[in-house]
């Protein structure tokens, strides 16, 4: 069974024709070339499938397309503005937080998220927010520093604007 | 890449074309709300239905209403982020918020509903594999075998209930709304398990479960903790939900019910009916945690060892009346480490810092400082 699905994917509308069992991890790589989600377990146990839809952080490895009609996704893709990276990307570049990379994207828009909701998160609120994210190079100590910093330079934002 | 094998999806807007779908398609189809437990389930073969009915368009069944003074009524399909974070469920009925915020990971409680929580596959170490491991194996009788690899003597399956917030709506008298090709009905929570491992839900297979009603918490207080390995993703290796109406100090009514230990939450009835008539004082609490530990036969086919399982079964209901009591102030999700709830990464406190009482103040998962865990 098809279904025509309708998706707003990074702020572009597409309309696309695939089988109504394909998940949203495997319509975003397969279908729509978005490779920056990843597929670990692909059974809800490791987060780095994680995107956005309307803002929430979700397994896109457990999602059905089919229920999520009309919703705005954010994949790792549309963080970056043009050539400028996200705060938060720059902030994980800069410290480190990376090292295979594989969990990244998910960790990116999980803290996104967490950013848009608490501007300044203390740093057991960064930690209860990625709780759904496995790492298994860094240690997680870097990755929490990043999100701080990204923290930290998005309020400073306006600031620097106005001088 | 895993992969859902194929079906047909219905996506019905009102509860009556779900009713009729799903009667229409009858043993062939299933239904699905949030999909977090019956996609992986379904990716590793546990289930195999021609058509999904799928409950995330229907309006009808996400929200919260009413009131503590007056009950609240919570839609099944409501998320569980949404329950956790919704005031008045956080402020008088703690234990559902505390129980619906520890279930996996932040993403899936965005997915995962209420009464798909309710609906959770009971699990087992032998069933829980994928399709190939089972095979290797040899299958068991929950799907595509005749003998139970647990207890091979046995003619039924014995996996184990491990829903977060089931024993917590019983200890609450919570009731259950089913809608089906009948009409609709109600019953309490408590009577919509039965204790086998495949046939774990009372209610019929064309029913759906449309919401969850609690009633007024004028004078109830209410407590869940939960064990498991790390402190996010895992599943309960135990889970202890207590709910008690106090008179000034002397207890009234209780409700201590275990989740994890059978094939069906479990009340533990004599641990109640030792509350009635008491204050919660350390010995009154040390009688209901003895008589608790009764009900618990925990097998071996979880994580865990069952003998420590059924052994923190007294420590864990003495943990929980001890905080409802005011004596204990500590974090509600435990790892097996007696470690600290939260991050997976964190360092794990080990074993024997925590009962000395020395152990320095930790902070829980709604982000509060708490002292350690009072010694039992
Ligand atoms: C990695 C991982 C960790 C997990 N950890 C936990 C945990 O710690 N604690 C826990 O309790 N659960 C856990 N789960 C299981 C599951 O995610 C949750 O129980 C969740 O709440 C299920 O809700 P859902 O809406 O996604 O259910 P679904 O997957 O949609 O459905 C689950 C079952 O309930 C039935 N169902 C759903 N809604 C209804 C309804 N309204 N009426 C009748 N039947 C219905 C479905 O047919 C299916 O059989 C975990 C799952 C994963 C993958
Ligand atoms: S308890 Fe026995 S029958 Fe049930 S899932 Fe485990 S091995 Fe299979
Ligand atoms: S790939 Fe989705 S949670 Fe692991
Ligand atoms: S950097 Fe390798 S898994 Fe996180």
């Amino acid at each position: 069974m098809n279904i025509r699905l309708s998706l707003t994917v990074n702020d572009e509308s597409r309309e696309l024709l695939v089988p109504v069992h394909k998940t949203l991890l495997e319509v975003l790589r397969e279908d729509l070339d978005l490779i920056g989600t990843k597929h670990g377990c692909e059974l809800g146990e490791c987060g780095t499938c994680t995107v956005l839809v309307d803002g929430a952080p979700v397994l896109s490895c457990i999602a059905l397309p089919a229920d999520l009609q009309d919703s705005d996704i954010t994949t790792v893709e549309g963080m970056a503005d043009g050539s400028r990276l996200h705060p938060l990307q720059q902030a994980f570049a800069e410290l480190g937080a990376a090292q295979c990379g594989y969990c990244t994207p998910g960790i990116l828009l999980t803290a996104k998220a967490l950013l848009a909701d608490d501007p300044t998160p203390t740093r057991q609120r960064i930690r209860e927010a990625l709780a759904g994210n496995l790492c298994r190079c860094t240690g997680y100590t870097k990755i929490l520093d990043a999100v701080e910093l990204a923290a930290l330079r998005m309020g400073q934002r306006p600031v620097r604007a106005m001088t | 890449m895993i992969r859902l094998p194929a079906f047909e999806y219905l996506a019905p807007r009102t509860v009556g074309d779900a009713v009729k779908y799903l009667a229409d398609r009858g043993a062939d189809a299933m239904l699905v709300a949030g999909g977090t437990d019956l996609f992986p389930n379904m990716k590793r073969g546990q289930f195999e239905p021609k058509a999904l009915v799928g409950l995330r368009g229907i309006r009808e069944l996400s929200g919260v209403s009413g009131d503590g003074r007056a009950g609240l009524t919570i839609g099944a399909a409501t998320t569980l982020s949404a329950v956790a974070a919704h005031p008045e469920v956080a402020r008088r009925y703690p234990a559902l918020a505390t129980a619906a915020g520890l279930v996996s990971s932040p993403q899936l409680r965005n997915a995962a509903t209420l009464g798909g929580n309710v609906c959770v596959d009971t699990r087992c170490n032998w069933y829980n594999q994928s399709y190939e491991w089972r095979k290797a194996v040899g299958f068991c009788m929950k799907k595509d075998g005749d003998i139970c690899l647990v207890a091979p003597g046995s003619s039924r399956c014995w996996a184990v209930s491990s829903s977060d917030t089931a024993p917590v709506l019983w200890a609450l008298g919570a009731t259950a709304r089913l809608a089906g090709p009948a009409g609709e009905r109600t019953l309490p929570v408590s009577a919509l398990y039965q204790d086998d491992g495949i046939a774990y839900l009372a209610k019929r297979p064309d029913e759906i479960l449309t919401e969850l009603a609690l009633p007024a918490a004028d004078g109830w207080d209410s407590v869940y903790l939960k064990l498991r390995r790390r402190g996010s993703f895992d599943f309960p290796v135990l889970g202890v939900a207590v709910a008690v109406r106090r008179e000034g100090e002397v207890v009234r009514e209780a409700r201590v019910v275990l989740g994890a230990v059978a094939s069906t939450p479990r009340e533990a009835a004599a641990a109640s009916t030792a509350l009635v008539g008491q204050r919660l004082t350390s010995e009154s609490i040390t009688r209901a945690a003895e008589a608790a530990a009764g009900p618990a036969k925990p097998l071996d086919n979880t994580d865990f060892t069952h003998p420590y399982r059924k052994r923190l079964v007294r420590v864990y209901v003495a943990r929980a009346l001890a905080r409802l009591a005011g004596l204990d102030a500590g974090p509600s999700s435990f790892d097996g480490f007696e470690g600290r709830p939260g991050f997976p990464g964190e360092p794990r406190a080990l074993a024997g810092g925590v009962r000395g009482g020395s152990s320095p103040p930790r902070l829980n998962n709604q982000g509060a400082i708490s002292g350690p865990p009072p010694s039992t």
